[in-house]
């Protein structure tokens, strides 16, 4: 039986321009064989979540450098949640110090990728950790 | 067969080799020598003397010896009174110039209690919501004295506006305000990607404050056209000095299309260029950058007074090139990129701080990325002889190649009818991204090497002191916006904002509207409503 691809939700919330990251990610994760939407820049956590739910996506990736990390993040979560899909898993990378990391996974962050990660190990992580969901 | 194609075949050829690939961080193959033969051959017409024509050498004819460059240390993080304090204690460091960094809320045009700016009020720069903010930014600063940068763009006219009235209630002329505001939207849409209105009305507010500046504030730069973001975002040196040059001469035509003299208004416009980890590229590419802008002033626009030819510039050492690992090593890398800018002839200098991977810098970190300039201005001797390195057959070949590649991009964005068409098509965005993910994978394969990174790791894990933006600086902030709009004349503020609307639609310049809307405490997301109703509100494409 032939495996379901991976359907992921690359997104770009808060008000910064910083998207070279999170569009080597989407262009790494669609080589390596996942469906990638690409939200583009300045999305709200709501946009984000309305786009997960319509795209019916099974991972939401947030790049985040704007040091907005720990308002973004729960949103994000909590958006999920009401919307029915908390079982979306939600990771993400950018510039987030270790006590935040840390934080963040206990709200129910899967994974965070700083700076240094390469595309290989977010790849490898994503096929180990996100699942399709039903 | 060249003399230095016998001495490839007869000695080069027989030598070991390391089995690498010989190429700058932007991928370009270099020759294992070059001689006389790979330099050009018209001293006079391609290289000369410093101060002039063409300018490869430098732009002032005693260059450091003259004058060193300006030192000056980007900075804006909480409050405005927190920017203020570091302001003092840089100058109070030796620091000659000021720079500042606005918030994302400031930069894109929400109030500091819009929905939009939560989380991100003061956290990547300076929060500026009013006029009162940023009369607290500057207390006790001497605007008539002191040069100020402020990087800022799809609200630059907000932000000068505000400068402008801060200066008169000091009692400051306008005319003798020194500085640059940042103001490149065309480098917006290809790489910083901060924005409101799309490109075309963009351009008209950037033209329309070309066009006040020139008239009004004879010692200001009105657009700092930035290569700096382009590197940022992924691009080459080539794709760097290509866009940025394309950039500026796009509002040189603007400028001309609005019946101003060349020579009138080009003497104002500055650079601002990145310096990444590639020494003798990152030197190549400033001096190419110099000539290029000087021949294309002269045979584009008929350029007469030299200033108009000069490509005068600030630069900063790249961002992207630090890392979190390791983070000491990036003293070495930052004095490396700071070297290059100075042996390249830059007039102004920012040298990023070691801990800038995790957060803004603290004192002590950008206390030594100051003194690493001091030590290359006044222990090194490179400030001894101007442009040391030319002549040297390898820096003029490069600097050849450098500027016959970006002047093939040029040909490029010309055939799609220049910067703005371009732009709109996607063609600058989709080759730095090409050119950024080409990167990641000569990273990720080892054929380009990061120290710390992907060789040489360790596993000690230890995080600098990091500077803590403290959360408690939103609430103050929204409170202190709310008392004001609460507090303030609030028919004034509506005339004012009804007056900037009507010369968006009349086509009268922006920048006295602005002024009287600032003067009446209308704040920054105010304004920029009004530029959203009357021009539209740009979204990302979201091109991969």
């Amino acid at each position: 039986m032939e495996e379901k691809r991976l359907r992921i939700l690359v997104a770009k919330p808060g008000l910064d321009g910083h998207d070279r990251g999170a569009k080597i990610i989407a262009r790494a994760l669609r080589d390596a064989g996942c469906e990638v939407i690409y939200t583009g820049l300045h999305q709200t956590p709501e946009m984000i979540v309305e786009a997960a739910v319509q795209e019916d996506v099974d991972g939401v990736g947030l790049s985040v450098l704007s040091g907005a990390h720990m308002t973004l993040f729960p949103d994000v979560l909590r958006l999920l949640k009401e919307r029915g899909a908390g079982d979306v898993a939600v990771f993400g990378g950018g510039i987030v110090p270790a006590a935040d990391v840390a934080q963040l996974r206990k709200m129910g962050v899967k994974e965070i990728f700083t700076p240094g990660a390469s595309t290989e190990d977010i790849i490898k992580w994503v096929r180990e950790n996100v699942r399709a969901r039903e | 067969m060249s003399e230095k194609d016998k001495w490839l075949e007869r000695t080069y050829g027989r030598a070991a080799h390391r089995p690498i690939r010989f190429s700058t961080v932007s991928d370009l193959e270099l020759d294992p020598l070059y001689d006389p033969a790979d330099a050009p051959t018209d001293y006079a017409g391609a290289i000369g003397y410093p101060g002039e024509y063409p300018y490869t050498r430098g732009v002032y004819g005693s260059m450091y010896r003259g004058k060193l460059w300006t030192m000056r240390q980007f900075a804006g993080f909480g409050l405005a009174s927190d920017t203020n304090a570091r302001f003092r204690f840089l100058l109070s460091e030796g620091q000659n110039g000021l720079s500042t960094a606005f918030d994302m809320p400031a930069l894109m045009g929400y109030d500091a209690d819009h929905e939009r700016a939560r989380g991100e009020v003061g956290r990547e720069g300076v929060s500026v919501t009013s006029i009162h903010d940023m009369a607290d930014l500057f207390d006790g600063i001497p605007l008539g004295d002191v040069t100020t940068s402020m990087t800022i763009n799809c609200t630059a006219s907000i932000i000068l506006a505000m400068y402008l009235v801060i200066a008169e209630q000091k009692g400051v002329a306008w005319e003798r305000l020194a500085g640059t505001i940042q103001n490149d939207m065309l480098k917006e849409f290809i790489a910083q990607r901060e924005w409101i209105s799309p490109p075309a009305p963009s351009m008209r507010i950037v033209t329309d404050m070309i066009e006040f500046c020139t008239r009004r504030m004879p010692r200001w730069h009105p657009v700092s056209i930035s290569g700096y973001h382009i590197r940022e975002a992924g691009s080459t040196a080539v794709q760097e000095l290509a866009f940025t040059i394309a950039d500026g001469l796009c509002y040189v035509a603007e400028g001309v299309g609005r019946g101003l003299a060349v020579d009138d208004f080009a003497p104002r416009l500055s650079f601002f260029w990145d310096l990444h980890n590639d020494f003798l590229e990152e030197i190549a590419k400033l001096r190419a950058a110099r000539r290029l802008w000087a021949r294309l002033m002269k045979e584009r626009f008929g350029a007469r007074d030299p200033r108009s030819l000069m490509l005068r510039t600030h630069a900063q050492t790249a961002g992207v090139s630090l890392t979190a690992q390791q983070p000491v090593n990036n003293v070495v890398r930052v004095a490396l990129q700071a070297m290059a800018g100075v042996l390249g002839g830059v007039q102004s200098l920012h040298t990023n701080s070691m801990d800038e991977t995790y957060a803004l810098p603290t004192e002590e970190a950008v206390v030594v990325a100051l003194r690493t300039q001091q030590i290359i201005a006044e222990e090194s001797g490179v400030t001894n002889t101007i442009d040391p390195l030319g002549g040297s057959y390898a820096i003029e070949a490069l600097t050849d190649r450098i500027e016959r590649e970006a002047m093939a991009y040029i040909d490029r964005i010309d055939e799609m009818g220049g910067m703005l068409p371009a732009i709109e098509r996607g063609y600058p965005q989709r080759e730095i991204a090409e050119a950024a993910f080409l990167y990641q994978r000569q990273l990720e394969q080892g054929v380009k090497t990061v120290v710390g990174v992907n060789k040489y790791q360790n596993d000690e894990e230890r995080p600098p002191d990091m500077l803590r933006i403290d959360p408690a600086i939103e609430e103050i902030q929204i409170e202190r916006v709310r008392r004001l709009k609460r507090d303030r004349d609030n028919g004034a503020v509506r005339t004012a904002l009804k007056r900037v609307g009507e010369a968006c639609r009349s086509g009268e310049n922006l920048m006295e509207p602005i002024c009287d809307a600032v003067r009446s405490e209308a704040t920054i997301g105010e304004i920029s409503d009004v530029f959203r109703g009357e021009f539209g509100v740009y979204t990302d494409p979201g091109w991969l």
